[in-house]
């Protein structure tokens, strides 16, 4: 009971401002003829954490796969951070290194050690010398709670280690949005607690965050926001409270109802 | 906390009995390895029984050998005196008298001790390259050793390696010039086209022109004068050099969705392996000649390297594309989520764990590579096999001497081949990270 009272009173603290961080307008997206995202309307400002769920195959990460171009859209804009993302690769490659992303299955780099993970982009992208990657590595180190697994190799740590070390190595981009695919969905039971902390942390500092999860414990104590997607619409977003105490579509209705296990 | 009588506690343990005669050494191991079914029992004996008649008729013929001899009748006669009439041995004299020339083919005694440096230099060179644990300096030795090599080897002005060298120099100056005017795309094409302007056009002149400046010359060699293992290493170790490089860029351009560069590295990659070395050898000795402009010497041993390169990166590039293939797409996601340019994700991240997959692979063809330097007998180069054998066969000395040289070729061979394959379970084994 505590620690929910101990988490209202830090989302109280946690800030949304009206700056805008990512605006999408009127995006479609077709694989060859399927039809995956229709007329996505979105706006996500900066702080705000927006829990994204749906049915399988529903879209959801196409949608947050746009949004640092791992996929490309057809027809909208997509804005983020004030760049448009266009065919152009320097404002890909802008946005990329302002988006930090957290996969599914982690998809670390298992010839490199953790350290070497984590100090790669910021050295070959920012050009920040190696001395000082190493001490921002090892402070996110320190932040997700395994500073000592520094210089084994991914392969030598458990699932949910993995994943923390996958968010570290995001966040040494100093990224100013976070983007989570299922970040515990491929984690067994009692690793899936450590990411989750690690990912509430990040909410409580004020991280703008697009997270596509089913953990509905999540989205009611750190989402401002949670939206629902089904057939590569979004059906419905509200208020974590309102969505899942008063559901509007019957869609939302019928999926809550599967996925709290009523 | 403490409590009133100390708590028995053991010192020192037990010393283990020892396991009954049947668990333990060699018993144990050969019952389990050798025994262990009726199948492997037949099998067991029937292997031993292969092993012991091969070594019984092969090792004594060799141990009867002779060293010291002027010719094979010579050779024969001392065997005949020491083991009785009719018997035969080995007549390793042949190796003793005849070790330069497999060595160094017709190149001028005098000379000896540039090939043999080249070589000393040549494994000065390649040390850093096989293994981190030496200063990473080195590695600036191992870029220049190729035109170095050269120099000794053909002999000739110190200037034309320097000026090949300076190529690489014009092609990166070109690229530094071009990036901020013009992009990456046209810099990468600047860096290699304006590389081949300059050694086709002018590090020849260039080079003249300092000879005639500051001459420093070795004496020249001509290719037709080189042969045996120094012709068979010059055309390995250049072929395994560069054919890596370009099969990686093949298999990169058979990943590609340019178009172009896309179906290029098909066509040729499945026109080469299309067709037998011997072909390609062929045609670097007598077609090229047609095509090239009349005057122009090109060299036949540049011409068959370039044919052994393109041969081998042919496969290698088959085999890098399978270890491409092998990995998952979320190494490419996680590098692109990142920032990582294409460039720096296929150094960074792609190309180590495409490589290490391949290493296996890539060995092979090598050792088929070097393997395959013998064929160069038949554009009339004279290898350690065939070509030099049989110019050692002609001299009346040796006439009818038949398995003495084929053995100490093959065992030269198979002392790289097995070291190659040694080396390469070595770097599989430090490289191994997955730790699953
Ligand atoms: N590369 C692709 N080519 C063709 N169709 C694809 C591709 N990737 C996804 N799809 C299809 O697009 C739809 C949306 O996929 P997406 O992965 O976005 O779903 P999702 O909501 O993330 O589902 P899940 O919860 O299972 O991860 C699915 O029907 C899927 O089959
Ligand atoms: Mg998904």
């Amino acid at each position: 009971m505590s620690e929910a009272i101990a988490r209202e009173i830090a989302r109280s603290h946690m800030q949304v401002s009206d700056e805008i961080a990512i605006q999408i307008t009127q995006m479609n997206k077709w694989y060859g003829t399927f039809h995956v995202l229709r007329d996505i309307n979105m706006t996500v400002n900066r702080g705000e954490r927006i829990v994204i769920c749906g049915p399988s195959g529903s879209g959801k990460s196409t949608l947050i796969r746009c949004i640092n171009r791992l996929e490309e859209h057809q027809q909208g804009q997509i804005i983020v951070d004030g760049t448009e993302l266009t065919s152009d690769l320097k404002n890909i490659d802008k946005v990329r290194s302002e988006v930090g992303m957290v996969f599914q299955h982690f998809n670390l780099f298992p010839h490199l050690t953790i350290l070497e993970n984590l100090t790669l982009a910021p050295i070959w992208v920012r050009k920040t010398p190696k001395k000082e990657a190493d001490e921002v590595a090892m402070h996110y180190l320190g932040k997700v709670k395994i500073p000592e697994q520094a210089h084994k190799y991914p392969g030598q740590l458990s699932g949910g280690q993995q994943q923390r070390v996958a968010i570290a190595r995001s966040l040494c981009m100093k990224p100013r949005i976070m983007l989570f695919d299922e970040p515990t969905s491929a984690l067994d039971p009692e690793m899936i607690k450590e990411v989750l902390d690690t990912m509430i942390e990040l909410a409580e500092e004020g991280m703008t965050m697009l997270c596509v999860t089913h953990e509905m414990g999540f989205a009611q104590a750190v989402a401002n926001r949670v939206i629902f997607m089904d057939q590569g619409q979004i059906v419905e977003q509200n208020e974590p409270k309102e969505f899942f105490n008063n559901p509007q579509s019957d869609r939302t209705k019928l999926f809550l109802s599967q996925i709290l296990g009523h | 906390m403490k409590a009133t009588s100390d708590p028995f506690v053991r010192r020192e343990m037990l010393a283990p009995a020892a396991p009954p005669i049947t668990e333990a050494g060699a018993v144990k191991w050969m019952r389990e390895n050798l025994f262990s079914s009726p199948l492997n029992v037949i099998l067991t004996v029937l292997g031993i029984g292969a092993v012991v008649y091969l070594v019984s008729h092969i090792a004594p013929w060799m141990l009867r050998g002779v060293w010291n001899a002027g010719s094979l009748s010579e050779c024969r006669q001392i065997i005949e005196a020491r083991y009785g009439e009719g018997v035969t041995g080995a007549c390793w004299a042949l190796i003793r008298e005849r070790w330069p020339q497999y060595l160094f083919g017709f190149y001028p005694s005098e000379l000896y001790w540039r090939p043999v440096l080249a070589f000393v230099l040549m494994l000065v060179a390649i040390a850093p390259v096989l293994f981190d644990a030496l200063p990473r300096k080195m590695l600036w030795f191992a870029l220049v050793y190729p035109a170095l090599g050269f120099w000794l080897l053909w002999g000739g002005s110190v200037w034309v390696p320097v000026m090949a060298l300076a190529g690489f120099g014009v092609g990166y100056v070109a690229a530094k010039v071009v990036q901020p005017l013009a992009g990456t795309i046209l810099a990468s094409i600047a860096a290699v086209l304006a590389p081949v302007l300059w050694w086709l056009f002018a590090a020849g002149p260039v080079a003249a022109a300092l000879e005639s400046l500051i001459p420093i010359a070795l004496q020249e060699v001509r290719s037709r004068e080189f042969g045996g293992f120094i012709l068979a290493f010059t055309i390995g170790f250049t072929g395994i050099a560069f054919s890596l490089p370009l099969g990686v860029l093949l298999a990169l351009g058979r990943q590609s969705d340019m178009f172009i560069v896309n179906k290029l590295s098909v066509g040729f990659i499945e026109f080469i392996r299309g067709v037998p070395l011997i072909t390609l050898l062929f045609t670097a000795s007598l077609l090229l000649n047609y095509f090239l402009p009349p005057g122009t010497d090109f060299d036949i041993i540049l011409r068959v390297i370039i044919m052994v390169v393109l041969f081998a990166a042919a496969y290698i590039a088959e085999v890098v594309r399978g270890g491409l293939a092998a990995l998952p797409r979320g190494q490419y996601e996680a590098a692109d989520a990142l920032g990582l340019d294409y460039f720096k994700a296929q150094r960074l991240i792609i190309m180590p764990q495409a490589l290490k997959i391949s290493i296996p692979g890539i060995v092979s063809t090598f050792i088929g590579l070097f393997k395959d330097t013998t064929l160069v007998v038949f554009v009339g180069l004279l290898d350690p096999l065939k070509g030099i054998t049989d110019a050692v066969r002609a001299s009346t000395d040796w006439k009818g001497v038949y398995w003495e040289p084929y053995i100490f070729v093959g065992a030269i061979f198979f002392i790289i081949c097995f070291s190659m394959s040694r080396y390469s379970m070595y770097l599989e084994n430090k490289l191994k990270t997955d730790h699953r």
